[in-house]
């Protein structure tokens, strides 16, 4: 009998070498006669064990990591087919403290499943939010969202189902389901990981947003960084169409949904939900004003609904296990889980999905297990490029859209970058005003010009020229910026400036002196 | 956007440029929104957005030639160049710079004697800057045409240059 073994195919797992890994085994077996599956799979968020590889066993499955090719002889000798000892073995992989202790819904399939395999996606639990939903009406579907307490994952944190509701309500012939796939922020990898290891998740929440608003075309504008998940979704998508889940007749019930990705073109403002919008009619990426919302005048003009990968990959599971099993994890008005991403430095980088609450410290000291260079935690910046650099001593903020606001920062998508002690703070600060310059839509004042003065004036206080008086100068242009920029990149960018003068003035003193001295 | 004037005779074009073009619009001007897809296309097609390609696809598209360079220069992915023979896109984002990508950048810059938005002299790399690949578990990383590499050091990217060019 053959012998499973699991080699992801996620772009972390093969930019660390698990294709040689892949072939390795491959042409190991044939050498040894084993009968083995290669089956490649996504990633289960564990990267610092990548390229993490899985054999089916009688014990359920077994990890060993992170495997090079050079590593696949010694794995055969050690019988790792039976799940033989090996200095790598980490034993079955549902026992792994870091991914047992977690809280996996949207993400249950990730790096378990065979991205390719619609069998494979049915046989675990997929599909069933559709069926439940075919048998609603838009109405019922809208409410079931609305009363799991959903909130958009993408970074504003407005709840989906409000959004989906002003959809329904918008009487068009034609409207729209846009998956924003456009995620740009530093230390997010959550849609990518969802795309390429169960992209057949999106499909179906974005079938069901369809149903719910009555739209027949979705796109999902998905960044050009992301080739993989380009790949994977094609092949999801034409797959599922071949099944009949996606076309003129969805599933036999007379209703039509179809489904498109649409690449970016390298632009981080993109991801701004009117920017994306423009983009994807072929437009430069600027942003719209705001009236009228997307979900009444959107792309086309028609309505539409526009969500992040996270949000639309969650809604199968509401609609399968019913509002109140999601809405029961989480706290306070954060419901459900969310999926952290914890990067930069740290020595044990991953996905952690959890309901709401955790502390910033359970993450980084509990899952990350503290920096890879062992040095101490400085500061960690949450939610992107635009997030706050929260020091170490805020540590004990708990996960939660609310909590995260009252210390002056913003959960976004959930990205977390650890920064040791060897961090330069006026230099993070001179680069999120360099960024905003470098990817501003160039539309409002205070974004295309505050952005390229506020490196002007950074690089002024570093050089020790009139410190004081351009740090009043540079905390005024960030009021300017926050108040008066169309959207959040303008309106957001100065929120990591401002947390370094507030918490690591040190920083810009102790250039400035040394320029004295 | 406005409907261009009808321009009977377009600007000389090279056969190549054109044959291109042509492909990549006859099968993609009819989608809604074509424009992005169709300068992937051209790209992929020519490895970059050729100045001369711009008045045929405004024709084509029925657009005016400032709304195509208008797109074309807002988005980095595009290039209005040729590109070396390898793109490297290499990460500069928060992630990356918290591993030592600052420390890479310098190095890589060395090595290949070029700034950002540089190719080699001998035309054989390009080096781009990307905010972001995705791949902040494993930071720092860059991107090879399409290829993903994580936990890059100064010397592990050595080796690969070694290993591209013998």
């Amino acid at each position: 009998m053959s012998v499973t073994v699991y080699v992801p195919r996620d772009a972390g797992a093969l930019s660390l070498g698990a294709e040689a890994v892949a072939s390795a085994i491959a042409s190991e077996a044939r050498r040894r006669h084993a009968d083995v599956r290669v089956v490649r799979n996504g990633s289960r968020g564990l990267y610092w064990l990548e390229p993490l590889i899985e054999v089916e066993t009688s014990m359920g499955r077994v990890a060993y990591g992170p495997v090079q090719a050079e590593d696949v002889p010694s794995l055969f000798d050690a019988d790792f087919l039976h799940g033989g000892k090996h200095a790598l073995a980490h034993g079955p992989t549902a026992d792994i403290h870091y991914l047992k202790s977690q809280q996996r819904l949207t993400f249950e399939r990730v790096g378990v499943v065979d991205p390719r395999s619609l069998e494979d996606y049915r046989a675990h639990g997929g599909y069933r939010g559709l069926a439940a939903a075919l048998h609603m009406s838009g109405e019922e579907i809208v409410q079931t969202v609305l009363d799991s307490g959903l909130r958009g994952r993408g970074g504003a944190a407005f709840p989906a189902g409000i959004k989906w509701k002003t959809c329904l309500d918008a009487s068009s012939l034609r409207k729209y389901v846009v998956c924003n796939a456009d995620e740009g922020d530093s230390g997010t990898f959550a849609d990518r990981m969802i795309m390429e290891g169960d992209p057949f998740v999106l499909i179906e929440g974005m079938t069901i947003a369809g149903l719910a608003v009555g739209a027949t075309q979705g796109y999902i504008y998905l960044r050009v960084e992301y080739p993989h998940a380009q790949r994977a979704m094609e092949a999801a998508i034409a797959t599922a169409e071949a099944a009949g889940y996606l076309g003129d007749n969805v599933c036999g019930s007379d209703k039509a949904f179809r489904l498109e990705v649409r690449m970016g073109g390298g632009a981080y403002i993109c991801g701004e939900e009117t920017s994306l919008l423009e983009s994807l009619e072929g437009n430069r990426g600027q942003v719209r004003f705001k009236p009228p919302l997307p979900a009444i005048e959107g792309l086309f003009g028609k309505p539409t609904v526009i969500n992040n990968v996270v949000t639309l990959a969650s809604v199968p599971i509401i609609l399968d296990r019913g509002a109140g099993y999601y809405r029961d994890y989480g706290s306070g008005k954060s419901r459900g889980t969310l999926p952290i991403q914890l990067a930069g430095n740290l020595k044990r980088p991953g996905l952690v999905e959890h309901a709401f609450g955790l502390t910033l410290r359970d993450l980084v000291e509990g899952y990350g297990g503290g920096t890879a260079s062992g040095r101490p935690i400085r500061t960690v910046q949450v939610g992107g490029p635009l997030g706050a650099y929260i020091p170490a001593s805020q540590l004990d903020t708990p996960i939660d859209y609310e909590a995260f606001v009252a210390v002056g920062g913003m959960l976004g998508h959930g990205g977390v970058v650890v920064f040791d002690d060897t961090v330069d703070m006026a230099a993070q600060a001179r680069y999120a005003m360099e960024f905003c310059a470098i990817e501003s839509c160039g539309k409002c004042t205070p974004c295309r010009i505050g952005s390229t003065r506020g490196v002007e004036v950074i690089d002024r206080i570093v050089a020790g020229d009139a410190r004081e008086r351009n740090e009043v100068l540079l905390r005024d242009l960030c009021q300017t910026m926050i108040a008066g920029s169309l959207c959040a990149l303008g309106g957001m960018a100065p929120f990591p400036v401002l947390s370094v003068l507030d918490h690591f003035p040190e920083d810009f003193a102790g250039a400035a002196d040394k320029a004295n001295a | 956007m406005k409907r261009a004037i009808d321009i009977a005779v377009l600007p000389a074009i090279p056969e190549h440029i054109r044959v291109a073009v042509l492909e990549v619009t006859a099968r993609l001007k009819d989608m809604p929104g074509a424009l992005l897809p169709i300068l992937h296309g051209v790209q992929d097609a020519l490895g970059y957005v050729p100045e001369e390609a711009v008045p045929l696809i405004a024709r084509e598209m029925n657009l005016s030639r400032a709304d195509v360079h208008g797109v074309i220069t807002f988005y980095h992915y595009f290039r209005q160049r040729p590109a070396g023979r390898r793109v490297i896109h290499l990460c500069r984002a928060e992630s990356c710079q918290a591993m030592g990508a600052v420390t890479l950048e310098q190095h890589i810059k060395r090595r290949l004697d070029i700034d950002f938005h540089e190719t080699t002299a001998d035309g054989a790399y390009t080096l781009e800057p990307v905010y972001c690949l995705g791949n902040c578990a494993c930071s720092p990383a860059m991107m090879v045409d399409g290829e993903l590499k994580g936990r890059m050091t100064p010397e592990r990217f050595d080796a690969w240059l070694e290993a591209e060019a013998p």
